[in-house]
């Protein structure tokens, strides 16, 4: 591939459009890198100006507005009866795909009969996948997902139904905290200094407008989101 | 300006592709449904964010910084890519790009790739030279789907088949999916998604590359990132071995949060939602230990003529984010639809940015489908002045004396509808309130000569001052 001969080419064009014959001086490259580093926040909207069972509330509130469905319980033992039962009144399966998730084992499914539980990656014929949630934006109703070996973000769209268990303490105000957090992430020695290879921003449902505008969820991804938020704080 | 080889545009037929577009009853009842959607979802999403205006000023700021310095932002950026076990591939034009992507599903033997929604991949026409190396390219967005079972070009950036009825994508489904059983009821849009649906599914777990576009990259960690709403583009990047992303080179930004800013005006211009079901950040192929994510990255930065718009009148319309909205609100895109306008790119945005990938003699006519109203303008979440820059292509056109001459001598695009007054009959309801909707902005006129037909239903509105030819003449450089 001439891409080497391409990269020269198009970097001197770039350059020659902006009077240059070459990089940007030295001053500027450092002002520069000292943008990147330093991403500065720009404006963050004001509606997440809020305490933070004000935020777990407006998550609450944009996440149904988006067609995102939700209960509330009190603590992690309570997350596999409110997932039964929140599939039994679906009428889904009782069979699930959860994530290998240690957050997850904090939870007995063992004493849940009514559920049929297999850990790992999703096949094309599993219909519902249960996942844990490591951030959560309020401003949009929007979860967060990081992919690594215990979260397959395959789960987060092979199967029809995704439910999501998220502890209200990881409700966050904005995208700007997730990628603060991602940042933490990929400052751990262990990880070689890399972001999860996938961060999933999920606003909802999967949907379509594309047949006559009309909107119509489940598209390809899933048909129905559930979050189940854990009021642990 | 750049031409690439590959370009099959019919956009010198402006006018014809417009005279048939009014007349074609199914456009013109699916143009009706989709107008309102676009437009009541934009106002609602902007009055629902006090902000939005500030965000849409911090965006083009961001933008323009970046194409100040978008060598070292690449540079910078590819790095990162690097770093993160990613390739960056360069390509100056639309066969580069193109030699890029039958090289690296060569090097895996690939029979079937699946595609996420990418207009980079209709303006290099991807799927043309796969299918010519017997490589079959899917579409996986419902959109892009439809037109590939009917070999049609999106006739819209974001909703690459507007301008079909349910009735149409039923008769293509049924046409095409003749697996299925022939009574199948099949009328509602649901059924027709559910449908499409199943077919995909399958196809998901089928192919060994992947191919996105970028909504934007993040020079700060070398991420592309991908907003969609269906799933799709997930599901194409996540399962088959390699992911190969499209991207042309203005697409970059410094860092994640400016990436936050463009993505909060992003979807509210475009579809009127707060932020799409999906955005996704990928960074290189997949980790040791995950059990699932591509185990290749590769990102193909596109030139194609856009280097050669830097510097010059035409620079503003790379911070173009491809949001639609331009489009949504424009009274000649919403009479004659995207196709009319020949090329992958429709309506302002199209007209503008057109001419500069594929030449003047091309596209060069495009600029001339303005009624200057300045909607586009206005709702353009990147401040892209839009008419101003048609302009700049008319005079450029102009100059090159590739006017034909009843573009020279009249009233350019208005001039054309108003000698064809019976295209007025034909398509009713939509041009009465685009006419009315110019009327209430500015003076109008009460005839016009060869207008008669028209005038009969709607005073013709004045044009935004004197006409181009008349400045042109008085040497005014608009
Ligand atoms: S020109 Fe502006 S309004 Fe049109 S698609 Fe681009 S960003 Fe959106």
């Amino acid at each position: 591939m001439a891409t080497d001969s391409n990269r020269d080419q198009i970097l001197s064009s770039l350059r020659r459009s902006r009077g240059r014959d070459g990089p940007v001086d030295e001053a500027t490259a450092e002002s520069l890198r000292a943008r990147i580093a330093g991403h500065k926040r720009n404006i963050v909207p004001a509606r997440t100006d809020t305490d933070h069972a004000g935020l777990v509330d407006l998550f609450e509130t944009m996440a149904q507005k988006v067609f995102a469905t939700t209960t509330r319980v009190s603590d992690m033992a309570e997350v596999p009866d409110a997932v039964a039962e929140y599939l039994r009144g679906a009428n889904l399966p009782s069979e699930v795909v959860m994530a290998p998730d240690t957050d997850l084992d904090a939870a007995p499914w063992a004493d849940t009969s009514m559920l049929e539980i297999r850990r790992g990656v999703p096949d094309e014929p599993d219909q519902v996948s249960i996942t844990s949630a490591p951030s959560a934006v309020a401003e949009t109703g929007t979860l967060a997902m990081y992919s690594g070996p215990a979260h397959p973000s395959t789960l987060n769209f092979v199967p029809e139904t995704h439910v999501v268990v998220l502890p209200a303490s990881r409700v966050v105000k904005s995208y700007e905290d997730v990628f603060d957090a991602v940042r933490e992430l990929t400052a751990d020695p262990d990880r070689g200094g890399l972001p999860p290879r996938t961060v999933n921003f999920i606003t909802g449902p999967s949907r379509s407008g594309d047949i006559e505008q009309t909107l119509l969820l489940g598209a390809h991804g899933p048909r129905r989101l559930h979050i189940v938020i854990v009021e642990d704080d | 300006m750049t031409t690439s080889s590959t370009v099959h545009s019919t956009s010198r037929n402006f006018k014809n592709n417009a005279r048939d577009q009014l007349a074609n009853e199914d456009l013109q009842a699916a143009l009706n449904k989709a107008r309102g959607h676009f437009v009541d979802g934009r106002a609602t999403a902007r009055d629902n964010l006090p902000e939005f205006d500030d965000l849409r000023d911090q965006a083009r700021g961001i933008k323009d910084h970046t194409l100040e310095h978008l060598d070292f932002y690449l540079e910078a950026y590819e790095e990162k890519v690097v770093e993160s076990g990613g390739h960056v591939h360069w390509a100056r034009t639309a066969a580069d790009a193109q030699q890029i992507v039958l090289d690296i599903c060569r090097s895996v033997d690939a029979k079937q790739v699946n595609k996420g929604k990418s207009m980079i991949g209709e303006e290099i026409e991807i799927n043309k030279a796969l299918e010519a190396d017997g490589i079959r390219p899917i579409e996986t967005d419902l959109g892009e789907y439809i037109i590939q079972l009917r070999g049609e070009l999106p006739s819209h950036i974001i909703a690459p088949a507007v301008h079909l009825t349910k009735a149409q994508v039923e008769a293509s489904f049924r046409e095409n999916h003749t697996e299925l059983d022939e009574d199948r009821v099949l009328e509602e849009p649901l059924s027709l998604l559910d449908e499409a649906r199943t077919i995909l599914r399958k196809k998901y777990f089928e192919a060994e590359v992947g191919i996105t576009g970028a909504n934007l990259l993040i020079a700060e960690t070398g991420s592309s990132i991908i907003v969609t709403n269906e799933g799709n583009g997930d599901l194409s990047q996540l399962i088959p071995k390699v992911h190969i992303v499209l991207a042309s080179l203005e697409k970059i930004v410094p860092t994640l949060e400016d990436a936050a800013t463009i993505l909060r005006v992003l979807a509210r211009s475009a579809t009127g939602q707060e932020f799409s079901s999906y955005t996704t950040l990928s960074t290189g192929p997949k980790r040791e230990g995950d059990p699932d994510g591509p185990e290749q990255y590769h990102v193909i930065l596109l030139d194609n003529g856009r280097t050669d718009m830097l510097g010059t009148e035409f620079e503003e319309m790379l911070r173009c984010i491809r949001c639609g909205a331009c489009m949504n609100h424009c009274p000649v895109y919403q009479s004659v639809g995207g196709h009319a306008y020949g090329w992958v790119y429709p309506g302002p945005m199209g007209s503008v940015l057109s001419p500069g990938l594929i030449g003047v003699d091309e596209a060069g006519h495009l600029p001339n489908a303005s009624s200057f109203c300045g909607r586009c303008e206005e709702v353009c979440p990147m401040h892209i002045p839009l008419p101003k820059m048609m302009r700049h292509w008319r005079e450029r056109e102009f100059e090159s004396h590739l006017s034909p001459g009843s573009v020279r001598v009249g009233l350019g695009v208005w001039s054309f509808f108003a000698r064809r007054p019976r295209l007025y009959q034909l398509a009713t309801g939509l041009q009465m309130r685009m006419l009315s909707w110019m009327g209430r902005k500015r003076g109008r006129l009460s005839s016009v000569p060869l207008a008669k037909g028209w005038t009969k239903y709607r005073e013709l509105p004045a044009p935004q001052g004197r006409t181009f030819q008349s400045r042109w003449r008085s040497g005014e450089r608009v």
